[in-house]
């Protein structure tokens, strides 16, 4: 046993980092975030009608629509899939990178983080079951059955996972709020547009691609989104502790008082807590083990939003400050692939079946 | 990142297991709680069963008697034994984890001779004088005080909540030998004789209603000069070491007990229909990611220390072990809490096993550095925040 990075995988994480800062820094972030800002004002105010509404939305938070100003979804796509984010574990002889999923752990860590947007699992799953997904020129969204969708609008394919194969649907040209005759919903993440997909297309319409295994995808999915969440509560961590430390009141710095201390230390034992969890289940892969990652990221990621934004104080209410983008990309991903509640039912069955504990 | 065990690793389970398969069988019934010189019997016959056969002091080095063990292996001692259900360390607590350790760590040569070998043979008990009932979480104000007389120190003050007192042999005493250094600078570490003329033991019932911990009176002890581990004035620094002991692995064995705990709760929530309430259901879903993730930050904490000890570090756990310590006591005192959930009115019978077990997790975010305590830790030393207030 010897539960730590080595050398490798902290070379592969500070190279991740580094790339991100260089292709996703938070000037582009809030290019993107600021453009939709002014939707809003435009949109004259918060109780528009509806249809005004729809149309807002349906332009502006496009991946990739030239509409947002923001036309860097295609190349940071593309970077992503060059420096290896998206074929990180297909083997060598198919062009990947050969890696594992302690890896690809790592990297997604440090998306989130960054908090880059776009179905970044859902393209990465489907790197070797959809030509282009491995090296970034197409974007591949997911779903698991009636419920949102993201970034549908943006997607060459959607990965169909709600059963035991993955089946692969072509979108091409932003057909995929049609295709699924979907309805765009006002997504309280403004990186992240969502659909509204009533119900999944029957399987004669789509085909069976091979060697999908929809229960390992599944997990994978999980798993990877949990890492993102590890990633933001790590960050939002770090944005509350820089803050603590600068702000001064009453003649000192905020992060004198034990008030704070204590949010920010109850912080610290979330992340490390949920970093533990994830990294264990990247290397067994069990399901009790990927369940309890997922609901323990995801009440990190929450929960730290939640502590970093009290830190702030007014600051951490406005839209400037990055401390919202972090909380709602939070709630969102709570959502995805295992909620909360989903997981906790998981492990129940575990604790009967006796699953989840014992050696290892 | 590695979870699997080496081909040594995975001997040394086998062997554990198969020693235990033969060993437990003809343990003796467990005293009754309440029964301190059986349970120190008890706990001392499993300590000498494990000398003999090669598995005390797993994790000391060898030169002070121990077994040289990887922190690795040492985590799977603790996780083998508490999977077969071996007797818990007990009365030997202190012995093993605080103070044996220090001496190890601190002692010359001629203290590790005297006082090791009876700890890991289980001839001899220790306790810990710390606290004292002005000085609980600021341990540094405390006031027992030694004075050199000839060649021992005359030793006059007041211990409180020293647990298993009444049975130890010996006390890992904090002492100031002077009064006028700055309040860290000013403390040693003194073994006392428990039956030194001058000591009174007061047992102090515990809201369990047992006696579990004491008052010891300390009326002119005298120590013999020798008696001091490290050098005069040096404790506090000694005591630091015997500390992040304490908080890095001493509790790591309970959180696979626990893991087995929460499964037979879930078992008995089954039997009775309780486990038909979706909100309890879901509680006892969440305890088993928080022991499994718990269990995880053991195996992390426990790879860096070995990675400093393979590089020449001190093998001492670090702060994590403060993350540990905050996280696993809340979660032990939710599982019972639990339970009571699952038993129903049946939980206020105090006879019942896990009432007991629920009374005492009480102590768990107070001992050993209270939660508050904890936090202050991680908050100045793992986050560097500015001196708190
Ligand atoms: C079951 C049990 C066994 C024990 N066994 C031993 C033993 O064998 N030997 C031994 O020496 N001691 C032992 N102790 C004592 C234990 O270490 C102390 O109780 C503990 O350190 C707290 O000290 P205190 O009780 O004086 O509480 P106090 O220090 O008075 O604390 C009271 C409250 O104030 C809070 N507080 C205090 N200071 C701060 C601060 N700076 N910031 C924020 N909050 C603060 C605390 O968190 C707590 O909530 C034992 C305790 C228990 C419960």
């Amino acid at each position: 046993m010897d539960f730590r990075l080595d050398d490798d995988q902290l070379a592969l994480q500070a190279g991740m980092r580094q790339l991100l800062e260089r292709c996703f820094p938070r000037e582009r972030l809030r290019e993107v975030v600021d453009a939709q800002e002014l939707r809003g004002v435009q949109r004259g105010g918060r109780q528009g009608d509806r249809q005004g509404d729809r149309q807002v939305v349906q332009g502006s938070q496009d991946f990739r629509g030239a509409s947002t100003g923001w036309d860097v979804g295609c190349a940071l796509w593309r970077e992503l899939g060059e420096a290896g984010f998206f074929s990180l574990r297909l083997p060598e002889r198919d062009g990947g990178v050969g890696l594992g999923m302690p890896e690809a752990v790592l990297l997604f860590e440090e998306a989130g983080r960054a908090l880059v947007p776009g179905p970044l699992v859902a393209t990465h799953l489907a790197a070797g079951l959809v030509p282009g997904a491995a090296e970034g020129t197409r974007v591949v969204t997911a779903l698991t059955g009636p419920g949102m969708a993201e970034h549908l609008g943006a997607a060459d394919s959607v990965l169909l996972l709600d059963g035991a194969g993955a089946r692969v649907m072509a979108t091409d040209g932003g057909t995929g709020p049609r295709v699924l005759d979907a309805r765009p919903v006002q997504s309280v993440d403004p990186l992240t547009p969502l659909y509204a997909v009533q119900e999944l297309p029957s399987p004669a319409l789509t085909h069976l691609t091979a060697g999908g295994d929809g229960g390992r995808l599944r997990s994978e999915a999980t798993l990877l989104t949990a890492a993102q969440q590890l990633g933001s509560a790590l960050r939002t961590l770090d944005m509350a502790v820089l803050h603590a430390g600068t702000r001064r009141q009453f003649g000192r710095p905020i992060g004198s008082f034990q008030a704070v201390q204590h949010l920010c230390a109850r912080m610290l034992v979330r992340a490390e807590i949920a970093r533990s969890g994830v990294y264990a289940a990247s290397l067994t892969m069990a399901g009790c083990d990927i369940a309890g990652a997922k609901l323990l990221a995801d009440e990190a990621a929450v929960r730290n939003a939640r502590d970093c934004l009290q830190v702030h104080g007014g600051m951490g209410f406005t839209w400037d400050a990055d401390v919202h983008l972090h909380l709602k990309r939070a709630w969102l991903r709570r959502e995805q692939w295992r909620t909360p509640a989903a997981a906790e039912e998981e492990l129940a069955a575990g604790l009967l079946a006796g699953d989840g504990y014992g050696a290892a | 990142m590695d979870l699997t065990c080496t081909e040594e690793e995975e001997d040394f389970r086998q062997r554990l297991r198969a020693w235990l398969a033969d060993a437990l069988p003809r343990l003796p019934p467990a005293p009754s709680p309440a029964d301190w010189p059986a349970r120190r019997a008890y706990d001392c016959s499993w300590q000498r069963a494990l000398y003999d056969a090669g598995y005390a002091g797993l994790h000391w080095p060898a030169d002070a008697g121990g077994q040289g063990a990887t922190p690795a292996q040492h985590l799977i001692f603790l996780e083998e034994t508490e999977l077969a259900g071996a007797p818990y360390v007990g009365a030997n607590f202190v012995g093993l984890l605080h103070a044996g350790p220090t001496i190890a760590a601190e002692g010359t040569a001629a203290q590790r001779a005297r006082w090791l070998p009876p700890i890991l043979r289980g001839e001899e008990v220790w306790c810990q004088g710390f606290s004292e009932p002005e000085a609980g979480s600021d341990l540094a104000s405390l006031r027992t005080r030694a004075t050199r007389d000839g060649d021992a120190y005359v030793v006059t003050g007041s211990k409180i909540w020293t647990s298993h007192a009444e049975v130890a042999d010996w006390c890992e005493l904090l002492v100031r030998t002077d009064g006028s250094a700055p309040r860290h600078r000013g403390i040693s570490w003194l073994a006392l004789p428990m039956d030194a003329p001058g000591v009174t033991v007061r047992p102090l019932r515990t809201l369990a209603g047992s006696a579990e911990f004491a008052e010891v009176h300390l009326d002119e002890v005298r120590v013999p000069l020798s008696y001091r581990v490290g050098a005069e004035n040096d404790g506090w620094r000694v005591t630091m070491v015997t500390l992040s002991f304490e908080r890095g692995t001493a509790f790591a064995g309970e959180v696979v007990a626990c893991r087995r705990t929460l499964a037979r709760l879930a078992v008995k929530a089954k039997e009775n229909g309780r486990w038909d309430d979706p909100v309890l259901r879901r509680r006892l879903g969440r305890l088993s990611a928080e022991f499994t993730a718990l269990w995880r930050l053991v195996q992390w904490n426990v790879s860096a220390a070995g990675h400093a000890l393979r590089n020449g570090g001190s093998g001492v756990p670090g702060t994590g072990g403060s993350v540990f310590k905050l996280r696993y006591s809340q979660a032990r005192q939710e599982l019972y809490d639990t339970a009571a959930e699952v038993l129903g009115p049946a939980s206020l019978d105090a006879a019942e096993e896990w009432t007991a077990q629920r009374l005492s997790s009480l102590s768990y975010t107070i001992a050993a550095g209270t939660s508050q305590i904890q936090q202050n830790i991680i908050a100045e030393r793992i986050l560097g925040l500015p001196g708190g207030r």
